[in-house]
């Protein structure tokens, strides 16, 4: 416990411990309006934990490393922010979870930017501790409300594609550089003639010299549309309006509105204001908006530092993305069950209820927030589309683009074979079958009537991507869970 | 060509067995079906003609299945689609939609483009496109 000391003695210049401070507050009980993060950190050695949660506290709201006696001039006592509790991590010797409560008046209303700031502005470098990870958050109704949320959303996304009932499916266009906006415009047009509902730009396709942007819009939408009138189906292509400045994304997002596209596409390193700027230009302008996380591996894979996905889903469905990249539990990139699992869920639910096990820490209410849409890519292929639906369930993109255009007879062939296969996958879903088990049967049969699909299963029966996860949650159903 | 709208368009036309089962599976979820017809595929053409209201309070898939094969009776040249309505919080649209019945022969889209400004196009599909127009379907 803190120990409790007068103000005068509170305020005398100096440095005090952060506990006596009163940024450790354990008998705190968090209001409806508190947003509540829970971060795991790493004490440097021989730092008490509570001092170093209640230097998180501090740090990521009022305090700096001495008293300063301007904050009597305040409600100070309000806008500290309050660490409240510290569980130790189960099965680690040095690691704690920090739960630490923000009163509301800390933060700017709709403002991505400036939440962030507060809670991971300064704090990540702390010398106090050795490591820091911001794993949850929750989210009070009263600050979410002040979000716009995505653009259009799962269900709006499939009234006006008018697609309903499977995964949608996608492919990124390969080789991502070199392409010249022709050819490139080649491949968009045998995938989605083939079967896809969506074709794709890579993250670092933006405007070089092999290929300038107008160029890729203009055959791209070309081929958007000559696979429309040859389906009769809806069809999109994410043209990737990433670029230097806040102007030249306009400039291209408008273009690609002028030519009819339903859907536009930013990367993750634009930055959070930047994605907020083009969600509610993409409101405005009944856009599609897909993100691809560029850059996220960097903060979001090792436990022990960083953010945690999931938070970083929350914040991206509050920006107002329709689509994001979230794993694929069976391809190439990382992807434990469970955790992708727990960022599936804060994407697509209207209200999350705590679950430990998918390493949701808090109750969280949407408040209305349309769903965002995840997007699943990185060395899947359909053989594995029992486990796809398994795992990802419905309201998902599907991204197959090796295993589309890497398809030996062809990108056509590679479109169909995804899709047959998963139509298949549907139909025996709905018909009540073990289609878990019998996945590989239901697909081989479904081959017999459909060569390309036969194909497939055979050029890539041995893909599998088995290596360990490194991010992975910490409570697994038989241990007692602390919280 | 083969329009392939709808959740079930790659594979071989279901059966009425099978459609039955699908049926099953969206009464199962408490979903409200429907059945909806139309000579235009088009595909932003949203509203196709109701076949009369969503089976709100129908149990059995059989009933289902009669209502689909009276409507094919009526339209046999048309397409008519399966769909289901799911009333939750936070979905209140359909669930799932599949083609039950096409005309003999599909004529496919006419892609009519128009140059404008600078190198860009605008394209506009028609529907009931002609047998030698769906042919060069994008080539005028």
């Amino acid at each position: 416990m803190s120990k409790v000391i007068s103000a005068a003695d509170r305020y005398k210049a100096g440095v005090l411990e952060y506990k006596q401070m009163g940024y450790w507050e354990p008998d705190y009980q968090p209001k409806d309006t508190d947003l509540i993060c829970l971060f795991r950190i790493t004490p440097q050695s021989g730092v008490d934990p509570e001092e170093a949660a209640a230097a998180v506290a501090g740090e990521s709201s009022t305090a700096t490393w001495t008293v300063v006696w301007t904050d009597r001039l305040t409600a100070c006592e309000l806008y500290r922010a309050k660490a409240y509790r510290v569980d130790p991590v189960p099965n680690s010797e040095d690691q704690y979870f920090t739960y630490i409560a923000y009163d509301l008046d800390l933060f700017e209303p709709g403002s991505i930017a400036n939440m962030t700031a507060s809670i991971i502005g300064n704090v990540f470098g702390f010398k106090a501790l050795k490591c820091l990870r911001l794993e949850d958050m929750r989210i009070p109704v009263a600050y979410m409300k002040t979000f716009q949320g995505p653009a259009s959303g799962i269900v709006v996304e499939r009234e006006r594609l008018e697609k309903y009932g499977r995964p949608l499916l996608g492919a990124t266009v390969k080789p991502k550089l070199g392409l010249s906006g022709r050819n490139y415009g080649r491949v968009v047009y045998e995938a989605l003639k083939g079967g896809l509902d969506f074709t794709k730009d890579d993250e670092n396709i933006n405007s070089q010299p092999f290929m300038h942007w107008r160029d890729r819009f203009l055959y791209c939408m070309e081929a958007v549309n000559r696979s429309q009138a040859m389906t009769g189906e809806v069809k999109g292509h994410y043209l990737n309006v990433t670029a230097a400045t806040m102007e030249d994304m306009y400039e291209r997002a408008e273009f690609a509105k002028s030519l009819g596209s339903v859907i536009v596409m930013i990367d993750l390193v634009v930055g959070y204001t930047a994605i907020q700027s083009m969600a509610k230009w993409a409101r405005g302008n009944d856009m599609i908006l897909h993100l691809h996380r560029a850059g996220h591996g960097t903060y979001t894979r090792q436990k022990s530092h960083g953010i945690s996905f999931r938070v970083i889903g929350k914040w991206m469905r509050m920006a107002g993305v329709d689509h994001i990249h979230a794993g694929t539990v069976v391809g190439k990139l990382e992807g434990d069950p469970r955790t992708v699992a727990g960022i599936y869920d804060v994407l697509r639910e209207t209200y999350n209820p705590k679950n430990l096990e998918h390493g949701i820490f808090f109750d969280q209410d949407w408040a209305s927030l349309n769903k965002t849409m995840p997007v699943a890519s990185g060395g899947i292929h359909a053989g594995q589309m029992h486990q796809l639906v398994h795992y990802l369930g419905e309201d998902v993109v599907l991204q197959f683009g090796g295993g589309t255009i890497g398809h030996p007879m062809g990108i056509e062939a590679g479109a169909t074979a995804n899709r047959v296969a998963l139509e298949t996958m549907i139909l025996a879903r709905n018909e009540g079958r073990d289609y878990i088990n019998e996945g590989p049967d239901i697909l081989q049969r479904a081959a017999r009537s459909c060569k390309p699909l036969q194909a497939a299963l055979d050029t890539w029966k041995d893909i599998t991507f088995n290596y360990e996860s490194t991010d992975t949650p910490d409570f697994v159903p038989v241990a007692t869970a602390v919280a | 060509m083969r329009i392939t709208q709808g959740t079930f368009s790659f594979l071989p036309e279901l059966t009425d067995e099978q459609i039955k089962k699908q049926v099953k599976y969206c009464l199962d979820q408490n979903y409200a079906v429907n059945i909806e017809y139309t000579d235009d595929p088009h595909p932003r053409n949203t509203y196709w003609e109701m076949w009369g209201l969503p089976m709100f309070d129908l149990k059995d898939p059989a009933g289902v299945l009669m209502e689909i094969n009276e409507c094919r009776k009526a339209y046999p040249d048309h397409y008519i689609r399966v769909g289901a309505f799911d009333n939750e919080r936070g979905t209140e649209s359909l669930r799932i939609s599949f083609i039950v019945n096409r005309p003999a022969h599909e004529p496919g889209f006419r892609l009519q483009r128009t140059e404008t400004d600078g190198r860009c196009i605008r394209y506009t599909a028609h529907a009931y496109a002609r047998l030698t127009e769906a042919r060069n379907a994008g080539s005028d």
